[in-house]
Parts: structure tokens; C-alpha cells; sequence
């Protein structure tokens, strides 16, 4: 199977084909179920508590499934898949160590509200809880860190289940679902019929704002002379990136993203500040600390936004909307709450919004800094610097490539150094940062993305958390084009021992690493190197050309920092430019 | 300012429930001071009754966040109006014969009840609120309490509410 040519038979198809009662296993009733449910391409690993389910794939040729080469890869490939397309991504894994591999991948996805449904296999019924081979109780292992799970008891209840396990999975505040299958379940028999509806009296989303609260802050933007927007990952789930555009083109209100929010604004437009926080633009960060409303957009006040709590946005009457409940007030006193979900309630504020009228000198000022304080770099003639490699990557693929990320430096350069137009066009583990993610979430990506440039822009560290997935790349032919950016150095960890612990450098440096061309080669994926330049262009232009997937190593300037940089605890103006300044 | 508070949560009667409000109570550094579960009047769904510390921001996330546990129906703030809470303790304090007496009075007065005999003990059971438990607790400890069991609050608001 490769990322092109998968042909997906409609529900209706499905139904039509399935909809005599027939009496048929777990497992067939899982495959069947997830089809129903929309899933195009699954991400699994097989092994002894799963052999039914798998069993059932043998000749099921409607069904896609892509082996990766470890757990970990599979559920970050569906996480990179489900935020690419806004669909819910799935992956399956086996019991005990099946199943704690998917751990970390869960834990992202949860942090990052990405709507999953993670199957896994359990020993049979009569062997839970006698710490039989292979046994873990992962629905106990992953409460913490699921929106919902199951553990299934009869094959009877896999329809309802699944069907449950999609809608809670991508509904709401979105976020992974967990069904855990004992194998007796996987092989029990009985009638199969496709299911519709859900009945879950505890489970009620708010779409639908409250309209007095939404006057409240109409009320307010007239009024403002210092609002901004600060738009999350919420804008870009609940697909409101139009409604967001036609509400900052209304209200003339200056906007700043957060790192999951990157692509939900355009970042070419005049009112657009780029990121805030930790790593943030100095307009964000300086605006939001001088506004007197701050209108929070499906962001949730993350701690590398806010620094320092009790100093954060000081002067700003707080709006904020979130469709879940509990993230209004959880870290930030709000003055005009709004519940619901963000595409209904910008739509909602479009009908009614009017103009910004009094922050004239405001826009001004936004623009002042703009042009003022950028982000910027100290180019060399001598060295690679890995602002310039993403510059070269965003100018080469016209801005327009599907880019995901791993963790660390290189994310926040990407992140600067790589303006988004497009939601959905950014993948990158924000909430836990997951070291790893970057290369097995381009996957997914691809898979769900057939038609785009993917680009996985990677560390010389996390790239060597899961490279094993060069295997199915190769194999199937999945054209990501994966970059390391490599400086030799856990970078981000340098950054802080150098600057918090008075160059106290421990266990950062990464001699030892693999030749990352030999290594891709080895796993039959063409591979490239560049240290100037000349070759970085050279043989980045001859990746994009090549069909099929590559890996290109950036050799680049070891003691690069990432700056503008805000340490923790202090507020977010007072932030260190570095050496460009 | 740090208060108790008793939330009343009603829950669908499945599997791994009370993991899954205990482990969020734990997780999120939410103080547990007594947890009771039982049957509720409706079939299927079983009530909780928590009661905890935490200033009036605590109750809130505390409240906002059980309601994003699928399993959870409905949570109330039992503490915010009248209320009646109760507990059960049942307490076995060493009781030669010759002391029976003088503990039976004190029994008597709270209206408690001993509902074993032993040679040389008594087990004491005293239903009511915490603070008249806490009392008998007080009034039984010069005779030497053995053992201490007591059940936790379950409560409900006063009245039609």
C-alpha cells in the first residue's frame, strides 16, 4: 500500500454490504465497525492477544492497515493523521507491552485534545488479574491521560462501544479513547449489526454560546483601546478558521497564535503578531502584556504562554473561549466567560461584531513592533544556521507543505522561521513534548494527505526515538521528506544549562549518532547531507524532487540558541533577544 | 480560604468508576477527606458522596473537571445548602465487666448503641454527624479504643432540592 490509491468504499457502500445480520467474530465486527466509522488507514503491530483481530485483516482487502516497526510509531502516526485531517486516527497494539508502548503517544494526544481510538488487545477474560503473560492493566495505566476507555466483556457491545469510542473521541473537547479487547471478546461470535446513535446521558458537549456572555464581550471590543486575540489549537480543531479571519477582519483586533494555533491565522496578514510565550514574537508578548482585553480563542493558557502567572496580561479584562468548561479559570481569573464550541461562537460574534473603533494608536503601535523587532539571526557565511535551513525548506515549498515537528529546538525554529497560511498544516506536540513524535507523525500525515508535501523537520536526538519507521516508508513508498537538523547536541538542553545553569553542560552531547544518510540507505530511503548552503539547497531541491521518501541531514552550528527566550518564572516582556541584538 | 466542602456525584454503576473519580481526585492534588459509594434511587447509576478541602476555586475545578468523566452524571455541591449528612463509626474499646456501666451511660446519652459483647470488650456503633462522632470518639478514648472503623459522610440536601 502506498499513501496514493486507496480507495475507500462509502458508509453507504458499507451498510448496503453488510446490512443483512450475519454472525460474525469480534474481530470481524471491530474491522467492520471501524470502517463504518470513516477510519481510511489503521496503524498497528500485531501480537499473541490481537491474533483474532489480525486474523481477520488476512483477506479483508476493504481494510487498511500499516505496520510500523515499534508501538510508539504506529500511535504517533495516528496522531499525525488525525490532526492533519481533522478525522480520528487509530492504531492497534497488542496487550502488556503492546499496549504501555502506546503510552506516550496517548499522553500527546490527550495534552493536545487530538482525537484518537487506540485499540488494544488484553489475555482473555478469565486470565485478568492473575498476571498472566503479557497481562497490564492499561486501562487502569492510561485513565489519567484518556478522555474515555473501555474494557469490552462481550462481543455483543463492540458496536456500541466503537460507535461511542469515534463520537466522544472527536466531539467535544476532542482527545483519545481507549477500547481495550480481551482475546476471548476478539474471537467470541455473534450477530453483527451496524449500529447508529449514541445514548451517554453524562456526555453533553456545549456548542452553543451563552448570548448575554457574548455581549459581554461584543460590549467590550467596542470599548477596548488595547484588544487582542489569542487564538489556540481550538481555532484549528473545530475547523473555525474562517470564522476566525472574518471576526479579526471585522473587529481589527491584532492576533496572536499559540504553537498549536500556528496556521489557524494567516501569518502574511498585517493584524497577525505570530506565536506568544516562552518563544514567542516580541509584539505578541509586549501587546499582550499592554492590552485591555485579551480574548482568548481555544487556547488554554499554557504555562510556556502565560510565564509567570501572576504578571501575565496585567492590565486586560479576560474573555475566554473554550468549549471545555473547566480550562475557564483553571489558570487565568476570567472576566467574561464564554462556553462553547469556537466555530458556533464565532459565528454567533460575525452577525453581531463591530469594529474596534478606539485602538487605532493601538494598530499602529502592533505595527511599530512589527517592523521594529522581528524575529531575527545572525546569518554566517562559515556555518549552516538552522534558522536559515527552515527559512530555505519554508521559501522552497512555497509555505505551502504539511510540516511536522519533533520537540526541541528546531521545533520553536520551525515555528518562527516556517509562517503558516493553512490550518492543519502544522504537527507538533505541544502539550507534552514528546521527543520522538516528529518522524512517525509525518507519516500519518502523508497517509492522510496523499496529494501534499509533508516535511518532517527533526533533531539529531528525537530522530533517533523512533527512526526504525524508516522501514515503512521505504517499503510503501510514503514520499515524507524528513530533515534533521542536526547540531550534534540535545540543543534545547544546552540552551537552558547554558543560560539557567551557568554552563553547567551535562549529558547533552550526542556524539555517537548514526551517519543519518547511511542509516537511511540502510533502511532503502535515499538519503542527503549538507553543510553549506550551496549543498543545502542543492540537495534539498533534489529530496523535493525525488518521489519517494527522503532523509536530509543539515549539519548546523552546534551552540545556537533560540531566542527571543522568556525564562520561567519570569513574565512575558521580559524577554532575552540574544545575540541578533 | 480553605473550607470542607461535600459534593454529591452521580455516576453510571460501571466498572473502574470510582478509579476513575478517586484517581482524578488524586491526580489534580484534590484532598479526599472520606469517600462513600452505594446505590442511588435510580437503576444503573450509583451516588458518591466526597467530602473534601479546597477554597471556593478548588470546588469549582473540582466540579468542572468530575463533569468531563464520561461516567459521571451529575455533580452537587451538598455543603452549598441544608443539608444532612451522616456517618456510621463503630468503635471497640476494652471493657472489663466493672467498667460496663459507666460506658453504657455514655452510650445511652448519644444514643449510640453496643452491639457486641467480648470478655474483656465492647464494640460501640454511633450513627450521626462527623462532629458528634468525633465527640464520642473523645468520650470512649480513656477507656482504650482497640479499633476505629468509621464509614465516611453520605449526605443529601434538606427539603425538596
Amino acid at each position: 500500500m502506498s499513501a496514493q490509491g486507496t480507495t475507500i468504499k462509502s458508509k453507504e457502500e458499507l451498510i448496503a454490504k453488510w446490512s443483512k445480520p450475519e454472525v460474525i467474530s469480534g474481530s470481524e465486527i471491530l474491522l467492520r465497525s471501524l470502517l463504518l466509522e470513516g477510519a481510511e488507514c489503521v496503524f498497528g503491530y500485531p501480537g499473541g492477544a490481537v491474533l483474532y483481530i489480525y486474523d481477520a485483516m488476512h483477506g479483508f482487502d476493504d481494510f487498511k492497515h500499516l505496520l510500523t516497526r515499534h508501538e510508539q510509531g504506529a500511535i504517533h502516526a495516528a496522531d499525525g493523521y488525525a490532526r492533519s485531517t481533522g478525522k480520528v486516527g487509530v492504531c492497534i497494539a497488542t496487550s502488556g507491552p503492546g499496549a504501555t508502548n502506546l503510552v506516550t503517544g496517548i499522553a500527546t494526544a490527550y495534552m493536545d485534545s487530538v482525537p484518537l481510538v487506540v485499540i488494544t488487545g488484553n489475555v482473555a477474560t478469565h486470565l485478568i488479574g492473575t498476571d498472566a503473560f503479557q497481562e497490564a492493566d492499561i486501562v487502569g495505566i492510561t485513565m489519567p491521560i484518556t478522555k474515555h476507555s473501555y474494557l469490552v466483556r462481550k462481543a455483543e457491545d463492540l458496536p456500541r462501544i466503537i460507535h461511542e469510542a469515534f463520537h466522544i473521541a472527536n466531539s467535544g473537547r476532542k482527545g483519545p479513547v481507549l477500547i481495550d479487547i480481551p482475546k476471548d471478546v476478539s474471537a467470541q461470535k455473534t450477530l453483527f449489526q451496524p449500529i447508529s446513535g449514541v445514548q451517554l446521558r453524562g456526555y453533553n458537549p456545549t456548542i452553543q454560546p451563552n448570548k448575554n456572555q457574548l455581549d459581554k464581550m461584543l460590549r467590550a471590543i467596542e470599548s477596548a483601546e488595547k484588544p487582542v486575540i489569542l487564538a489556540g489549537g481550538g481555532v484549528v480543531y473545530s475547523g473555525a478558521h474562517e470564522e476566525l479571519y472574518e471576526f479579526v477582519t471585522k473587529t481589527g483586533i491584532p492576533t496572536t497564535t499559540t504553537l498549536l494555533g500556528l496556521g489557524g491565522f494567516p501569518s502574511g496578514n498585517d493584524l497577525h503578531m505570530g506565536m506568544p510565550g516562552m518563544h514567542g514574537t516580541w509584539t505578541a508578548n509586549m501587546a499582550i502584556q499592554s492590552a485591555d482585553l485579551l480574548i482568548n480563542i481555544g487556547a488554554r493558557f499554557d504555562d510556556r504562554v502565560t510565564g509567570k502567572l501572576a504578571g501575565f496580561a496585567p492590565n486586560a479584562k479576560i474573555v475566554h473561549i473554550d468549549i471545555d468548561p473547566a480550562e475557564i479559570g483553571k489558570n487565568v481569573p476570567t472576566d467574561i466567560p464564554i462556553v462553547g464550541d469556537v466555530k458556533a461562537v464565532l459565528q454567533q460574534a460575525n452577525a453581531l461584531a463591530k469594529p474596534a473603533t478606539k485602538a487605532d494608536a493601538w494598530r499602529k503601535q502592533i505595527q511599530e513592533w512589527k517592523a521594529a523587532k522581528p524575529y531575527s539571526f545572525i546569518d554566517s557565511d562559515t556555518e549552516l544556521k538552522p534558522q536559515w535551513v527552515v527559512s530555505m525548506i519554508h521559501e522552497t515549498t512555497h509555505g505551502d507543505a504539511i510540516v511536522t515537528t519533533d520537540v526541541g529546538q528546531h521545533q520553536m525554529w520551525a515555528a518562527q522561521y516556517y509562517p503558516l497560511n493553512k490550518p492543519r498544516s502544522w504537527v507538533t506536540s505541544g502539550g507534552l513534548g514528546t521527543m520522538g513524535f516528529g518522524f512517525p507523525s509525518a507519516i500519518g500525515a502523508q497517509m492522510g494527505n496523499p496529494d501534499r508535501t509533508v516535511v518532517s523537520i527533526n533533531g539529531d536526538g528525537g530522530m533517533q526515538m523512533c527512526a526504525q519507521e524508516l522501514a515503512i516508508c521505504a517499503i510503501n513508498n510514503i514520499p515524507v521528506k524528513v530533515v534533521i537538523i542536526n547540531n550534534q547536541v540535545l540543543g534545547m538542553v544546552r540552551q537552558w544549562q547554558e543560560l539557567i545553569h551557568e554552563n553547567r553542560f551535562s549529558h547533552i552531547d550526542l556524539a555517537g549518532s548514526p551517519d543519518f544518510v547511511k542509516l537511511a540507505e540502510a533502511y532503502g530511503v535515499k538519503g542527503y547531507r549538507a553543510a553549506n548552503k550551496d549543498d543545502a539547497l542543492r540537495v534539498w531541491k533534489e529530496a523535493l524532487e525525488h518521489p519517494g521518501p527522503a532523509v536530509v541531514e543539515f549539519v548546523v552550528r552546534r551552540n545556537e540558541n533560540v531566542y527571543p527566550m522568556v525564562t520561567q518564572g519570569s513574565t512575558i516582556d521580559q524577554m532575552i533577544m540574544g545575540d541578533a541584538e | 480560604m480553605n473550607r470542607k466542602f461535600t459534593i454529591a456525584i452521580l455516576v453510571n454503576d460501571q466498572p473502574g468508576v470510582l478509579q476513575r473519580v478517586s484517581g482524578l481526585f488524586g491526580r489534580r492534588g484534590y484532598n479526599i477527606e472520606s469517600i462513600t459509594v452505594g446505590a442511588s434511587e435510580e437503576p444503573g447509576l450509583s451516588r458518591m458522596v466526597v467530602v473534601t478541602t479546597g477554597d471556593d476555586h478548588t470546588l469549582e475545578q473540582i466540579q468542572k473537571q468530575l463533569y468531563k468523566l464520561i461516567d459521571v452524571i451529575k455533580v452537587i455541591d451538598v455543603s452549598g445548602n441544608p443539608m444532612v449528612g451522616r456517618e456510621l463509626a463503630l468503635i471497640k474499646i476494652s471493657a472489663e465487666p466493672s467498667m460496663r456501666p459507666e460506658v453504657l451511660g455514655i452510650v445511652e446519652t448519644f444514643r449510640a448503641a453496643v452491639v457486641d459483647i467480648g470478655p474483656s470488650t465492647l464494640i460501640v456503633q454511633v450513627v450521626g454527624d462527623s462532629e458528634k462522632i468525633d465527640a464520642m470518639i473523645e468520650l470512649l478514648k480513656p477507656y482504650g479504643i482497640r479499633e476505629l472503623s468509621r464509614t465516611g459522610v453520605t449526605a443529601m440536601n434538606r427539603g425538596a432540592r
